[in-house]
């Protein structure tokens, strides 16, 4: 990781648009992210959080804007998006294992296959990696033979075996059931406290005020507002963000400030 | 009667046998034209742009909305047409040159309906696969192509052992089709064998129990394949007919 330039953002977007049909699903999304820091984005259903997190690794490419990642344009026209994808790390809702592999090969195929790195070498690592989420016993099982927390830890090794610059979860805890939560939280807070620069789409408000740096509240493809935790949690600046936190909070009641 | 029979088999048998023969070769060279020709079109049908994958339907649909008799007979008798012919001897290919031996027209018939049924049982199990684990492929750095080639293939290949194990015993029956075209297969030289001795009664039911043995230790085989590529913790759907 270079840190010459600490102050500037390792994300970058500006004036990000895109629609689907009739559907205006960002409208000028413009957000910084310096290294190390971890953004969680909550806001409710449809309001183009993932279709954000999408378009930095370009997954989805938006119809305007610029999004720049540690200084490279990745909208520009002649970006290798196969070279910018390598070094973003992805989390999806459903996990996304490849079911065929292992889960040390799981994690091990994108050094393989991406970066060309020796196969020993390579599962030497996603041996490390499986560690580094609690899971060295799990090295052989199949996703098949897996529980969705278990699951869900090892498609973050997968993705931090690739060394990414940035992580982006998509609801990573969504489609688990909640007993299952607390283990990919904490894997995911045991990042932020080294440091990997984070950006999280999460409903889980415990994390959110424990762990963000910055929490960004978007409805209708905008961002509302954006701040520190104690900010939008306690002193929200937009009547619409102390009404989506009030909901959140009524119907998750006093768990919110214990979970995660 | 007993001595008779024993008699009589050893008089066909060399002729059912070169028969038998001549249909498990056509049976295992028409799956692996079909097999050539079906992953590709699936492949296109699936990953294609609109023009290929317009093409790859169409085709798909010509062959499986047409009777497989049709497709023989227009590859055997219809390519062999003297005006096509001399069409082609005019554009300087050799002369006669569509026009097939029995065995090729029968290998590139069975071979290319197999090939429309195939690629539907490929298309089903690359669907059946699903785009999350493309898109995580995709989202790691990896280009389409290997995104398809490591990640999608390797579970759609397994997805379709079972279809494909139906496509096998379909194929070794559908062969006796040939026998119209003059190709000497196993219903071929059954057929002979009843027109000489005019015994229906006993050369039907021994053929049709020759085809249900072939069928069945195909059907066990590929039940050994399909447990053999299981992978652990997936359940497989078995799709057998």
């Amino acid at each position: 990781m270079t840190d010459q330039t600490p102050e500037a953002p390792i994300v970058r977007i500006r004036d990000l648009h895109k629609r689907y049909g009739d559907l205006d699903v960002l409208r000028g999304v413009s957000l910084d992210v310096t290294r190390g820091e971890v953004v969680v984005i909550i806001g409710p259903s449809g309001t183009g959080k993932s279709t954000l997190l999408r378009c930095i690794n370009q997954l989805t490419r938006p119809d305007s804007g610029r999004v720049w990642l540690d200084g490279v344009e990745v909208t520009a026209p002649e970006c290798n998006l196969n070279e910018v994808r390598a070094e973003v790390g992805m989390v999806f809702q459903d996990f996304n294992l490849f079911n065929h592999l292992t889960a040390i090969k799981n994690v091990a195929i994108g050094p393989i296959r991406v970066l060309h790195m020796d196969r020993a070498q390579a599962l030497e690592l996603a041996r490390y990696e499986l560690e580094r989420v609690g899971l060295a016993g799990k090295a052989d099982a199949y996703p098949g033979q897996l529980s969705g927390g278990q699951k869900q830890r090892v498609a973050i090794a997968r993705a931090l075996a690739m060394k990414p610059k940035v992580m982006l979860f998509d609801e990573p805890t969504s489609a688990l059931d909640p007993e299952l939560i607390g283990e990919v939280l904490e894997v995911m807070k045991k990042l932020a406290q080294e440091h990997m620069t984070m950006l999280v789409v999460t409903h889980e408000m415990g994390f959110a005020r424990e762990v963000a740096n910055r929490i960004v509240f978007m409805e209708g493809g905008n961002i509302v507002e954006e701040g520190p935790p104690a900010q939008l949690f306690y002193a929200a600046q937009h009547p619409r963000t102390a009404e989506f936190l009030g909901k959140i909070a009524d119907l998750y009641g006093d768990e919110q400030g214990s979970s995660g | 009667m007993i001595p008779n029979l024993v008699e009589f088999w050893e008089m066909i048998w060399p002729n059912l046998g070169r028969g038998l023969i001549v249909t498990l070769k056509l049976s295992a060279g028409a799956l692996l034209i079909g097999l050539l020709i079906g992953l590709p079109t699936s492949l296109l049908r699936v990953y294609g742009t609109r023009g290929m994958r317009a093409a790859a339907t169409a085709f798909v649909d010509i062959i499986r909305g047409t009777p497989q008799l049709v497709q023989l007979f227009f590859i055997y008798y219809g390519l062999a047409d003297a005006g096509l012919n001399a069409i082609l001897v005019n554009l300087g290919f050799p002369n006669g040159f569509l026009v097939l031996e029995p065995m090729v027209a029968a290998y590139v018939a069975l071979g290319v309906n197999s090939g429309a049924y195939q690629a539907e049982y490929f298309r089903g199990a690359i669907q059946a696969v699903g785009s999350g684990q493309l898109t995580a492929a995709r989202a790691l750095g990896m280009t389409r192509l290997q995104a398809i080639l490591h990640i999608v293939l390797p579970q759609a290949l397994r997805l379709a052992v079972a279809p494909w194990s139906n496509e096998a015993a379909y194929m070794v029956k559908y062969t006796s089709v040939v026998s119209l075209i003059a190709v000497s297969d196993l219903f071929g030289e059954a057929r002979r064998i009843m027109s000489r001795h005019y015994n229906q009664m006993l050369m039907l039911p021994l053929v049709g129990l020759v085809y249900l043995a072939i069928v069945l230790l195909i059907t066990w085989l590929m039940q050994h394949v399909e447990k053999r590529v299981a992978i652990p913790g997936v359940e497989v759907e078995a799709q057998r007919a």
